[in-house]
C-alpha cells in the first residue's frame, strides 16, 4: 500500500513502530502529489524542503521516543489561509498573492509543537468566501471523485488534497460550511469545532463571530486526533474558550445505545436530492438499530438562516477586509493620490465574490440600515440559537445531510450566486449557533459522487458528535472507497 | 461709538453653549491590544508589531491595565461604571489607521453620567459628562519628508485613549478652559494621564453653538479641531462665539460642520460639513467579548483612589489655613502639592512657605519652562530648604528681603540656606551694640537731615532707615533699627 493513502492513526503507529519513517511518509506524499497534483491542483505552495527537514527532525525524535505524540511526522496540508511564518499566505486572493507570513497562526504553532510535517497550502475561495473553491483568484481544484466537478468550499483544497492522498489530513476552515460541505463533496471527514473550542488567532478573518478552525480527515479517529492537539484556550484569541481538551480519540466507543438523535424536519425538504435524503435516512436508521433513540425534531427558525448569515457575514467580512488597502503590504495600484490608490488596490486585488460581500456587508451597517439588517439579523441570530438549545434538551446530537446535493460541475453555478450560497443551506445555521458540527461520508450517488451526513453536537461535546461517528464509520465501508485518479 | 454700543448690544443678546471632547492618552506600559511598548520618542515603527499594523490574521486582546485606568477616571468623576460594556468598531480608511477600522466603544461604554465641579471666578459650576470610553490611538502620517510621498509610523497605533466627552454645560470660554484644567489635574492626580496638550496626550475637541439668550433650544453646533494647547482653546472659542454671534445677528444662518483653527492666523476655517462626515458603520466588534465587570474590581478600585485635586485644595484650607486661592494654586498640579506639603514637613508655616512658592518658585518655573513640564522631576530648589528659610526668616535670623539673595543661592544648590547665609555673612544684625553703632554713624553723617527731622519732617525718619540699612547692607533687623534710631533721635534732642 502506497504510505500516503494512510490515514493519519494508522501512520502514526506505522511510524512509532518504526515500520515507516517520516521522511519516506512525506517523499511518498510528495510522490503523490507529483502523480495527481496537476489533474486536481489542490495546492496554491508546497514546501518540500522545509517539510523534509521537519520530517528529519521528526525521525530523529521518533528513534529515541517509542511514546511519541501522534501528530509526530504525520504530513499535514494546511488552508492557504493560516498564516505560517516564512511561507507564503495568499488566501487564494490577487491581494495577498506576493504575502508572506511574519508569524505562526496558534492552530500552525500547535500543529508545530506536536511535531506535525506541513507540506504546502491548499486552495480555497478568495478569503473563504465560496461553496466551490472556484472562487480561488488562481486556479479551481477539481473534485479527485470527478475531476469536472468541484470540490466543495471553501476548504476545497483541502478536501480534495485528503481524498487524493496528497496529504495525511489537512486544516481548514469554516465559517458556514467550509469545512463539512467541501468533506462532504469529497467523501472525507471534516470537523467543525465549537466556536472558541480552537484559537482564531492567526488565520485570515472573513467573519470574525463565525470562523473556526478544524480538520479534514481521512477517517473519525484522525480527525479526534487532530482535535485534541488544535483544542484549548489561547490568551493571544479572546474569542477562545478556558476549558479542560478531553481524550476526544478516547470518546470513541464504537457503542451508540442510548444516545438521542434528533432529526429536524426543516432540513428535509423541497431542493435536496433524492440520493442525499436517501442516504442520509439510511444513515440515521442504521443508527437507530444500533441502539440510539432516534426522534423528530423541529428548528423552526432554519429557514432564516441564509438571509441571517448573508447580513452578519457580509458586515463583519466588510470590515475585516478593510486592511488590505494596498499601505502595508499586499497588492498596491500605482494611483496618483491616496483614493485612487485605495480604489485601484482593492478593485484589482480583490475578485467579484469578495467585492459583492463587501459591498452588501457594508449597505447592511450603513446609517440607516443597521437596524433593519444588522440588528435584525442579530436577533433572528438568537432565535435560530434558541431553536437549537431547546432541541438540546430533548436530544444529544441532530443529524442532517450536509449539503442538499453531491458536487456540482465546475462552472454551474458561478453565473447564480444565490445558488451557490444555496450549497450550504444545512450548515450555517450551526456557524451562527456557534455550535460544534461533523460531515462524514454516508453513501455515494448514482454517478459516484460521495454524500455527506451531517451530525451536530452540544456546545463543546465534540466528543459525542465523533464518536457517533467512529460508531457509523465502524458499521460501514463508505470510508474505505477511494477515488481512482 | 454708536456703532461698538450697537454692536455690543447684538452680542449680548446671545449665549454660547459648549461641550467638550477629550482625548486623553493612558499612561499604560503598553499598547490597549498588543504587547508593545508605548514609550513617547522611540525610532518610527519600532514599537509595533503584527497585532498593531493590523496585518492578517492578528486579534486584539485588551490591556487590563486601561480597564482599570478608565474605572479609576470614571469613578473619579462620579460616574455609574457600566458592569457590561461593548467594544465596536468604528470604520474608515486612512494610512495612519492599519485596520481599516478604529476600535473605540459606541453603545454601552464604560462609564456614563458623571460630573465634575470647577471654579471660575470664585464660583463653583458643576459639568456633566456623557461618558468616558475607551479606544485606541491611529498612528501619525509624516508629509514632506520624503519628497511627494508620505509616511507613516505606526508607534502610536494602538496607544490606549480615553474619550471624555462632557455635556453641553459651559457658557463661555473661561468656563471651558477652567473644565479643562481641572479635569487634567484630576487625571494627572490619577495618575494614568500626563495631560501634555502640546506633545498631544490631552487634546481636545471642542462643540460650540450660539442661541438668543434665554433660548432652551439648542443652536446650529459647530465642531473645532486642532486645538493644541489651553489658550488655543480659548481663544478658538471666543473666535467662534464672536463669528457665530455676528452671523446670527446680521441675519444670518449657520450650518453645521467641522471647522479647524488656525493657530497663526487665530481663526477658524471650515473642514467639512455634516453632508460629508463620515457613516462610521459602528457595530460590536466581534472579536471582543463583552466587557464584563464585577463590583469587587471596581470596590477595590475606588478603595486605591488618590486624594483628588477638589480634596486636597478643600483639606488645604482646612488644614494649613490657607486662603482659597493658595490652595487652588498649590494643588492645581499634583506635584507641586506634593512639594508644597513636602516642605511641611521640615517647618509648619504654611501660609509663608505657600508664599514662596506660589510667587518666587513659580517665576523660576516659568523662566525655565518647566511649567509646561508634565511632572517635575528636578526642582530648581529643595523644598526642605525653602521651609529652612522661612524659619529663619521667621527666628528673625535673616529678613525677609535677605531672603531673596537667599532663596537665589538655593537654586540648583544642595547647601542648607543656613551654609549660605554664613558663607555670604547674610546673618541679620539683631544685637544692640552693632545697631547702635550704625544708627549712630548715619546720624553723624547727616546733621542736615537730622535737623528737618526734628523740624517735624517725619519723613526723613524712613530716609534714616534706608541709610542704615544700605550702610549694612540690608542685613540689620529693620525693627531694631526702627527702635534704637527712634531712641537715639529722641535722647539726643
Amino acid at each position: 500500500m502506497n504510505p500516503a493513502a494512510l490515514t493519519l492513526h494508522a501512520a502514526g503507529e506505522k511510524l512509532r513502530s518504526r515500520e515507516l519513517s517520516s521522511q519516506e511518509l512525506t517523499e511518498a506524499v510528495y510522490r503523490r502529489i507529483g502523480e495527481t497534483g496537476d489533474r486536481v491542483q489542490a495546492y496554491i505552495t508546497l514546501c518540500r524542503d522545509a517539510a523534509l527537514a521537519q520530517a528529519k527532525q521528526a525521525d530523529d525524535r521518533l528513534k529515541r521516543d517509542g511514546a511519541a505524540p501522534p501528530l509526530l511526522g504525520i504530513p499535514i496540508a494546511v488552508k492557504d489561509n493560516f498564516l505560517t511564518r516564512g511561507l507564503g499566505t495568499t488566501c487564494a486572493s490577487k491581494m495577498l498573492g506576493n504575502f508572506i507570513s511574519p508569524y505562526d497562526a496558534t492552530a500552525i504553532k500547535r500543529l508545530r509543537d506536536a511535531g506535525a510535517v506541513i507540506i504546502g497550502k491548499t486552495n480555497l475561495d478568495e478569503f473563504a468566501m465560496g461553496s466551490s473553491a472556484e472562487n480561488s483568484a488562481f486556479f479551481p481544484t477539481h473534485n479527485p471523485w470527478n475531476l469536472e466537478r468541484v470540490p466543495g468550499g471553501s476548504s476545497g483544497g483541502s478536501a480534495a488534497a485528503v481524498a487524493a492522498d496528497q496529504c495525511i489530513a489537512a486544516l481548514g476552515t469554516d465559517t458556514g460550511g467550509s469545512i463539512r460541505q467541501p468533506a462532504a463533496c469529497c467523501g472525507v471527514v471534516g470537523l467543525k469545532p465549537t466556536y472558541g473550542r480552537v484559537s482564531r488567532y492567526g488565520i485570515i478573518a472573513f467573519a470574525s463571530s463565525m470562523d473556526q478552525v478544524g480538520p479534514l480527515t481521512k477517517e473519525v479517529r484522525d480527525s479526534a486526533l487532530l482535535l485534541e492537539a488544535l483544542a484549548g484556550r489561547d490568551p493571544a484569541d479572546s474569542t477562545s474558550v478556558e476549558r479542560p481538551v478531553p481524550r476526544y480519540s478516547e470518546a470513541l466507543s464504537g457503542d451508540v445505545r442510548g444516545l438521542r438523535l434528533g432529526v429536524p424536519r426543516e432540513y428535509f425538504v423541497s431542493g435536496m436530492a433524492p440520493a442525499v435524503e436517501r442516504a442520509v435516512r439510511d444513515a440515521i436508521a442504521l443508527l437507530g438499530k444500533n441502539g440510539a433513540a432516534v426522534e423528530d425534531i423541529s428548528l423552526p427558525h432554519t429557514e432564516y438562516a441564509v438571509a441571517v448569515y448573508y447580513i452578519v457575514a457580509t458586515a463583519e467580512a466588510s470590515s475585516n477586509l478593510a486592511r488590505y488597502d494596498g499601505m502595508r503590504y499586499g497588492h498596491r495600484a500605482a494611483g496618483k493620490d491616496l483614493n485612487e490608490t485605495y480604489r485601484l488596490s482593492r478593485e484589482q486585488g480583490f475578485g467579484p465574490e469578495v467585492k459583492r460581500r463587501i459591498m452588501l456587508g457594508t449597505y447592511a451597517l450603513s446609517a440607516g440600515y443597521y437596524d433593519a439588517y444588522y440588528l435584525k439579523a442579530q436577533r433572528v441570530r438568537a432565535l435560530i440559537k434558541k431553536d437549537f438549545d431547546e432541541a438540546f434538551q430533548r436530544c444529544d446530537a441532530i443529524i442532517t445531510p450536509t449539503a442538499p446535493t453531491t458536487a456540482f460541475k465546475i462552472g454551474e453555478k458561478m453565473q447564480d450566486p444565490l445558488q451557490m450560497y444555496l450549497s450550504d443551506i444545512y450548515t450555517i445555521s450551526i456557524n451562527l449557533a456557534g455550535l460544534p458540527a461533523l460531515s462524514l461520508p454516508c453513501s455515494f450517488d448514482q454517478d459516484g459522487m460521495p454524500i455527506g451526513m451531517q451530525i451536530i453536537g452540544k456546545p463543546f461535546d465534540e466528543a459525542t458528535i465523533l464518536r457517533l461517528a467512529h460508531a457509523y464509520e465502524q458499521a460501514t465501508e463508505w470510508h474505505k472507497r477511494k477515488p481512482n485518479l | 461709538m454708536a456703532q461698538e454700543k450697537t454692536e455690543s448690544l447684538k452680542r449680548m443678546k446671545y449665549e454660547s453653549v459648549i461641550g467638550l471632547e477629550v482625548h486623553a492618552q493612558l499612561l499604560t506600559e503598553s499598547k490597549i491590544f498588543c504587547g508593545c511598548s508605548t514609550k513617547f520618542g522611540q525610532e518610527p515603527n519600532q514599537n509595533t508589531c503584527p497585532v498593531c499594523i493590523g496585518f492578517p490574521g492578528v486579534l486584539p486582546v485588551l490591556n487590563r491595565k486601561v480597564v482599570e485606568f478608565a474605572i479609576r477616571a470614571g469613578l473619579a468623576t462620579h460616574c455609574e461604571i457600566a458592569r457590561t460594556s461593548i467594544l465596536a468598531r468604528k470604520n474608515y480608511f486612512y494610512p495612519d489607521l492599519p485596520k481599516g477600522y478604529q476600535i473605540s466603544q459606541y453603545e454601552l461604554p464604560i462609564c456614563t453620567e458623571g460630573y465634575i465641579d470647577i471654579t471660575v471666578n470664585g464660583a463653583a459650576k458643576r459639568v456633566r459628562l456623557t461618558r468616558i470610553h475607551m479606544e485606541e490611538d491611529a498612528g501619525k502620517n509624516i508629509h514632506d519628508l520624503h519628497g511627494d510621498s508620505s509616511l507613516v509610523d505606526l508607534n502610536r497605533a494602538g496607544v490606549p485613549l480615553l474619550e471624555i466627552v462632557s455635556e453641553p454645560d459651559m457658557r463661555n470660554a473661561n468656563e471651558a478652559g477652567s473644565y479643562l484644567r481641572t479635569l487634567r489635574a484630576i487625571l494627572q492626580y490619577l495618575g494614568i494621564c500626563d495631560g501634555n496638550m502640546e506633545e498631544g496626550s490631552f487634546r481636545c475637541d471642542a462643540n460650540v453653538s450660539v442661541r438668543p439668550a434665554g433660548s432652551a433650544a439648542l443652536g446650529t453646533k459647530v465642531e473645532i479641531k486642532n486645538l493644541n494647547s489651553f489658550k488655543a482653546v480659548e481663544k478658538a472659542l471666543a473666535y467662534e462665539i464672536e463669528r457665530q454671534s455676528d452671523a446670527l445677528a446680521d441675519g444670518g444662518t449657520l450650518i453645521q460642520e467641522t471647522r479647524l483653527w488656525d493657530e497663526n492666523r487665530e481663526e477658524t476655517r471650515s473642514m467639512r460639513s455634516k453632508e460629508s462626515a463620515h457613516d462610521y458603520r459602528y457595530f460590536p466588534d466581534p472579536d471582543l467579548l463583552p466587557l464584563v465587570i464585577d463590583d469587587g474590581w471596581i470596590e477595590e478600585i475606588r478603595a486605591s483612589l488618590p486624594e483628588l485635586p477638589q480634596a486636597r485644595k478643600d483639606r488645604f484650607i482646612s488644614e494649613y489655613a490657607l486662603p482659597a486661592y493658595d490652595a487652588e494654586l498649590l494643588t492645581g498640579r499634583k506635584d507641586i502639592a506634593d512639594y508644597f506639603e513636602s516642605a511641611l514637613k521640615t517647618y509648619s508655616n504654611a501660609k509663608a512657605i505657600g508664599n514662596w512658592i506660589i510667587g518666587d518658585l513659580f517665576r523660576v518655573l516659568k523662566e525655565r519652562k518647566l511649567d509646561e513640564q508634565l511632572y517635575i522631576a528636578r526642582w530648581p530648589a529643595r523644598a526642605e530648604h525653602i521651609a529652612e528659610m522661612v524659619r529663619l526668616i521667621d527666628q528673625g535670623k535673616i529678613s525677609g528681603k535677605i531672603a531673596k539673595t537667599v532663596f537665589d543661592a538655593l537654586l540648583d544648590s544642595d547647601r542648607p540656606p543656613q551654609e549660605i547665609i554664613a558663607e555670604k555673612g547674610l546673618e541679620q544684625l539683631s544685637d544692640a551694640g552693632s545697631i547702635e553703632a550704625a544708627v549712630e554713624q548715619i546720624i553723624s553723617a547727616h546733621p542736615k537731615q537730622i535737623a528737618d527731622f526734628r523740624a517735624g519732617n517725619e519723613k526723613i525718619f524712613g530716609f534714616l532707615v534706608g541709610q542704615i540699612m544700605k550702610a549694612t547692607q540690608g542685613k540689620a533687623n529693620p525693627q531694631k533699627v526702627n527702635e534704637v534710631l527712634r531712641q537715639k533721635l529722641q535722647a539726643s534732642g
